[in-house]
């Protein structure tokens, strides 16, 4: 039972269902180790964005507040998708590698460790 | 002929004659038909004269009592508007603490009042009827003091004035909005466990006596008087909690793993809306009661535990969610107050970065913590506000499908990794803050399936006022959000530091205090 109610075969409403997005998918990107922004950033993106263009475009307007962001080499971040190792090809787009609405990726920087070595 | 002059009826008989007396078996519809909630959730009732109604009261007396205490608050409220009482507050960063208070906290008493109501309606027994009808008329009492009191403040601050519709729609409340929602929405035992029992009784301590005691603190008079006047009310809400849950696990055996189930539930559900208060004790208040950690540890660790102790007997385990929450303890306020300032531009009140004197005092209070991961942080954002780079966020976070708060928790033994956990159902995608969130949303996801998380409501185009066209040029949503919140920017947001309130409460204190 997927839900305790009153009526049998009670089925909730999705509210997030990726039709209510206009055509656009959820993705959701942290930055490990710079806890500066409280929690992972929430984007709006179409399936047909690539990923380098997020990297170069988005992200210094969404990170670039961070100190150590000038730091960032792209080439050699690595990162997760849904806790799992995961390897971008930033001339691929968002559909093309199979990024799902709702997905979530963690940017790793090693060396890069956040204001004083902090994590912040 | 003589009249016969009936004997009085004593306390006791009419005690029994106007709560038992008024209930009947229903023989024009079976009683399932008219009582058609209690049971759906699975707890057996065998008598329900075996409730006892820990109120004790009749109408008669209630209104009596309650009237006393009304004349008495009232009265001081008039004295404290006549006596510009706004002006003997600490700071003018203490109100702050006020407006999170009446658009956080006052619509849920509503809530309160409405769900007893329901619930009072929704159960068989006459008992638990009685008293639930009292206690709604509380809660209607407590929401309709609070504002009568903050509207004191309202007259000269900001970030007051939109509190009831801010509250079904801005991002930081509908944490608390979720949980009574969450509340209010399952059935009538559930309920009673929700607000009855988890908050009335485990954690009201943590919610009313920081924000009591804060006000006492920091010379706001009128919420004190507020608080007072609901503090009997309080008791009495709390023995009705305890009433609740004894009475489910002494009528059947089978409701046990019901009930521990909605005790570790609604634990944890408490405890991520009580984040909101333990910013505001360690950050909000310019003069500090105890941190939140000692609060915590007073209200939640000593006497929770006594009280877990008690209900052992019934074969009821203390939550597992309650580790997580002691190692969260040192961390939690900070998370939050740093949440707050980076998204301050989209608020309803006003923060900022707290002072030397202020960060030595968290050094002293959290020493396994502030100095090694947030004080850095926050000097580091003091010195970019001194150089006007004042850090706001200008992108949306992502939220836990459960708590709806941001994900901004640690994980659970590392304060430097954000605490990620994901559910697959149905073909979608599902986030959560910790394992207890997930846990809740795994065991009823057609629920929460249906959270209105802000964010992705936000980008669904549902937050703009009616009317907005978001593809012209140059539309600005941020802006568009703000409008729908009706956050009336630059007075009701951004920094303390060279607000509104701040200037105009120095004025006035001034002209209060010394020659023009």
């Amino acid at each position: 039972m997927a839900v305790q109610a009153l009526t049998k075969d009670y089925v909730g409403e999705v509210k997030d269902a990726a039709d209510r997005f206009h055509g656009m998918q959820l993705l959701y990107i942290g930055w490990d180790d710079h806890l500066m922004f409280c929690a992972p950033l929430a984007f709006l993106f179409p399936p047909a964005m690539r990923f380098g263009d997020i990297c170069q475009q988005v992200l210094p307007g969404a990170f670039g507040y961070h100190p150590d962001f000038a730091k960032v080499d792209f080439a050699k971040a690595t990162w997760l998708k849904s806790g799992q190792p995961f390897v971008p090809d930033m001339n691929k787009t968002l559909g093309e590698m199979g990024l799902r609405h709702k997905d979530v990726l963690r940017l790793q920087t090693p060396g890069l460790t956040g204001i004083a070595g902090s994590a912040s | 002929m003589d009249m016969q002059a009936k004997k009085k009826l004593g306390l006791k008989e009419k005690y029994a004659h106007m709560t038992r007396g008024l209930g009947w078996e229903t023989t024009y519809q079976p009683m399932d038909k008219v009582f058609p909630y209690d049971k759906f959730e699975g707890i057996k009732i065998h008598d329900w004269e075996k409730w006892e109604d820990p109120f004790r009261l009749t109408m008669d007396a209630y209104w009596k009592y309650q009237a006393e205490k009304e004349r008495k608050l009232y009265a001081i409220l008039d004295a404290f508007a006549q006596n510009n009482g706004h002006l003997g507050v600490t700071d003018a960063r203490y109100l702050n603490a006020i407006k999170l208070f009446i658009s956080g906290v006052s619509p849920l008493e509503y809530m309160a009042h409405r769900g007893f109501a329901h619930v009072g309606r929704q159960m068989r027994g006459v008992g638990p009827r009685v008293a639930c009808q009292m206690q709604s008329l509380d809660e209607l009492r407590h929401v309709q003091t609070q504002i009568h009191t903050v509207s004191n403040y309202n007259k000269f601050y900001n970030g007051m004035h939109q509190f009831r519709h801010q509250h079904d729609r801005m991002w930081y409340l509908s944490v608390p909005k979720s949980f009574f929602d969450d509340a209010f929405t399952a059935g009538p035992f559930e309920y009673m466990i929700a607000i009855g029992f988890s908050f009335e009784y485990v954690l009201t301590n943590l919610l009313f006596v920081p924000f009591m005691s804060g006000a006492a603190y920091n010379g706001d008079m009128a919420t004190v008087t507020f608080g007072f006047s609901a503090q009997s009310d309080e008791a009495r809400h709390m023995t009705l909690g305890l009433e609740c849950i004894k009475f489910m696990l002494e009528q059947d055996p089978d409701n046990l793993p019901i009930v521990q189930r909605w005790i570790d539930k609604w634990a944890w559900r408490g405890i991520r809306v009580l984040t909101l208060v333990a910013m505001m004790m360690d950050y909000m208040l310019p003069k500090r009661v105890m941190s939140w950690r000692e609060a915590w540890e007073i209200y939640f660790e000593q006497n929770g535990t006594a009280l877990f102790n008690d209900l052992a007997r019934y074969g009821i385990k203390m939550p597992d969610c309650v580790a997580q929450a002691i190692a969260d303890k040192d961390h939690i306020s900070h998370q939050a107050w740093a949440t707050f300032y980076q998204y301050g531009a989209a608020t309803a009140f006003h923060t900022w970065m707290p002072t030397d004197e202020e960060m030595d005092w968290l050094s002293a209070k959290y020493p396994n913590s502030f100095d090694q991961y947030y004080r850095p942080r926050f000097t580091h954002w003091r010195e970019e506000a001194e150089k006007g780079n004042r850090f706001y966020n200008k992108t949306l976070p992502m939220l836990c499908q459960t708590c709806q708060i941001p994900m901004l928790f640690t994980e659970p033994g590392d304060p430097t990794k954000i605490c990620y956990r994901e559910s697959d159902y149905n073909g979608e995608k599902y986030h959560f803050c910790s394992d207890h969130c997930k846990h809740i949303f795994d065991h009823e996801p057609e629920k929460y399936v249906q959270s209105w998380l802000p964010v992705h409501q936000i980008y669904q185009g549902s937050c703009f006022p009616e009317g907005t066209d978001p593809t012209v040029e140059g539309f600005d949503p941020l802006k568009a959000v703000l409008d729908w919140y009706k956050v009336d920017f630059g007075r009701d947001n951004l920094d303390f530091e060279g607000s509104e309130d701040q200037k105009n409460f120095a004025a006035w204190r001034g002209m209060a205090t010394k020659n023009a």
